[in-house]
């Protein structure tokens, strides 16, 4: 299924849902990474242990929900940008969920935006708690998004900013150039 | 007219790991690359790398090639020299170099070819219409030169490349709206797909670009279905309006020093065209010449970089050079390459290689 859209099947879903009783104990890492490849930052990144060893590195990461503590610092970690920090006790009626964020047009706290789930629909408006810099101190971030609470394990993103008009041959500012002493290298 | 113990063509990241595994073990090594700075394909790579942590998984690639670079640039035994073209190889075991203009002939005992791979393309009719790249170009474009390729891009192809570099175009501002993949499955890391996927971007599995339309430059493209058989399906077209068309359809090795220097070449398709027949060591088929990187199996920087290590130790090696804990550096690379291509991902590149390894000592 993902292999033909890049969408995650419900069945795989599902399986990162962790049990109720742990869903209230407070935020837990969702691990949306389905496919055997060789990588395993998630692992080496977890300070717990709730990331179990890897015996091979193209091995799929294993949680263990009861030792995760939610700290979030594998979501930084993740090239695949595949895991997300659920908190299921935010308020009654809404959950805090925790996304990666590599884009430089950063929405502000405070703000209401368009949700989007994992084929990039809109559903629903979600506010934004906080937008935190990444713990990899690599200029990306972590958005905490304020969504309804039966969407916590739909909504994965947020809508990029309809871009102003873009021209092409513009000059863009690069925050990821290399830097100038070992660009103009001779 | 010189002299140099090593010969490295080409500092992506086989060749700086080749250079500095090498100058560990003591090898004087020479590092020549055409472009003006170091790093090859890892400046252009803005995204955070897989792989293990001795490979920098989660660093962004242009970080990995700062890091390289400072490192060889900080090695006393590594000279070298950017804006520099190895033209060709001669009989007499010589290297013709052309520095910026001048030309100079190098006799090295050991020569590490890490040349890389160069884009695949795909012909439609009006495929030669401004607005329509290779990945790699606009990549370059954007993350090099920083600016923008235009407003509203396809990608044919959704091999990681393809996939990546929608990402950065989104990354720039760029509206993504499509990627085109002829085969029936993404060919890309999922989590990469999943990455543009949840931003909305379609992603068209079994479709082909039909033609391209456009007066002075790309207007739009027509794309339609493809049947079992690779035949567009009448009927099924569909209308994008794009500037840019992205082609990512593959890669192929540069080989042309290993032809020259009559290296057993062969032709696989899952290493992405001819590519040398090599030791575990990577010796090809001619004694003292390495390989290391895409220029043997077109495969992920991760995995280019183990192999620079394995070439770089192993012609240090095969010099008397083995002063830094020489063989268990030599037997762990070995071991984490093989772990690398181990699982589903690798199986392309695994079931290419079998055919192609020669014993140790087999070159001549
Ligand atoms: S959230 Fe923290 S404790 Fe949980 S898996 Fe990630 S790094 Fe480990
Ligand atoms: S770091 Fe992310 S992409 Fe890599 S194995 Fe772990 S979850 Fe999957």
């Amino acid at each position: 299924m993902q292999e033909q859209t890049g969408i995650p099947s419900v069945d795989h879903i599902l399986s990162t849902i962790p049990p109720k009783k742990r869903l209230a104990k407070g935020p837990v890492a969702v691990v949306e990474c389905f496919q055997e490849i060789p990588c395993d930052p998630c692992y080496t990144s977890c300070t717990t242990g709730a990331i179990l060893p890897f015996e091979d590195i193209n091995q799929l990461p294993r949680i263990d929900w009861e030792t995760c503590n939610g700290c979030g610092r594998c979501v930084g970690f993740c090239p695949g940008l595949a895991i997300f920090i659920v908190d299921d006790t935010y308020s009654e009626n809404e959950s805090l969920v925790k996304i990666p964020w590599e884009f430089s047009c950063l929405p502000e706290e405070g703000e209401e935006v368009a949700g989007l789930n994992r084929e990039g629909r809109e559903v629903a408006r979600v506010r934004i708690k906080k937008v935190q810099p990444s713990p990899k101190k690599n200029r990306a971030h972590i958005l905490w998004l304020v969504v309804p609470r039966e969407l916590a394990f739909e909504v994965r993103s947020i809508a990029l900013k309809q871009g102003k008009q873009v021209d092409r041959g513009r000059k863009i500012c690069l925050k990821t150039q290399l830097s100038a002493d070992v660009k103009t290298l001779r | 007219m010189f002299d140099t113990e090593m010969l490295i063509i080409g500092g992506g990241p086989a060749g700086l790991k080749a250079a500095l595994s090498a100058a560990e073990q003591g090898a004087d090594v020479l590092l020549v690359d055409r472009n003006p700075y170091l790093g090859g394909q890892l400046v252009k790579q803005t995204h955070m790398f897989f792989g293990s942590q001795k490979q920098y998984a989660s660093e962004r690639g242009v970080t990995i090639a700062e890091i390289l670079t400072r490192e060889v640039l900080n090695s006393d035994k590594i000279c070298v020299l950017t804006d520099t073209t190895a033209l060709g190889y001669f009989e007499d075991k010589s290297v013709a170099l052309e520095i910026k203009g001048t030309f100079k002939t190098v006799y090295p005992k050991r020569v590490i070819v890490a040349t890389g791979a160069q884009e695949n393309t795909l012909i439609f009719p009006n495929s030669d219409l401004p607005g329509i790249y290779g990945a790699g170009a606009v990549q370059t474009l954007m993350n090099v030169h920083g600016v923008m390729p235009g407003a509203r891009v396809a990608m044919v192809g959704a091999g990681n490349i393809g996939v990546i570099v929608s990402y950065q175009l989104l990354q720039a501002g760029v509206e993504v709206v499509a990627i085109i993949e002829a085969a029936p499955r993404i060919g890309g890391y999922h989590v990469h797909a999943a990455k543009v996927r949840r931003l909305g971007v379609p992603i068209y599995i079994a479709h082909t670009v039909v033609e391209a339309h456009g007066r002075e430059s790309l207007e739009g493209i027509t794309i339609a279905c493809l049947d079992e058989k690779w035949q567009p399906v009448k009927g099924t077209e569909i209308e994008l309006e794009i500037d840019v068309l992205c082609i990512s359809v593959g890669l192929s090795p540069l080989t042309e020093l290993l032809f020259q220097a009559g290296c057993k070449m062969e032709y696989v398709p899952q290493l992405g065209g001819h590519v040398p027949y090599r030791s575990e060591n990577l010796e090809t088929t001619v004694a003292g010449i390495y390989v290391a990187g895409d220029v043997c199996a077109v495969e992920e920087a991760s995995a280019a970089m183990v192999a620079g290590q394995i070439a770089g130790l192993a012609a240090a090696g095969s010099l008397g050079y083995k002063q830094n804990n020489y063989e268990a550096k030599l037997k762990d690379a070995k071991n984490e390459l093989a772990g690398l291509r181990r699982g589903p991902a690798g199986e392309k590149v695994r079931s290419g290689l079998w055919a192609l390894t020669i014993a140790a000592g087999e070159a001549v």
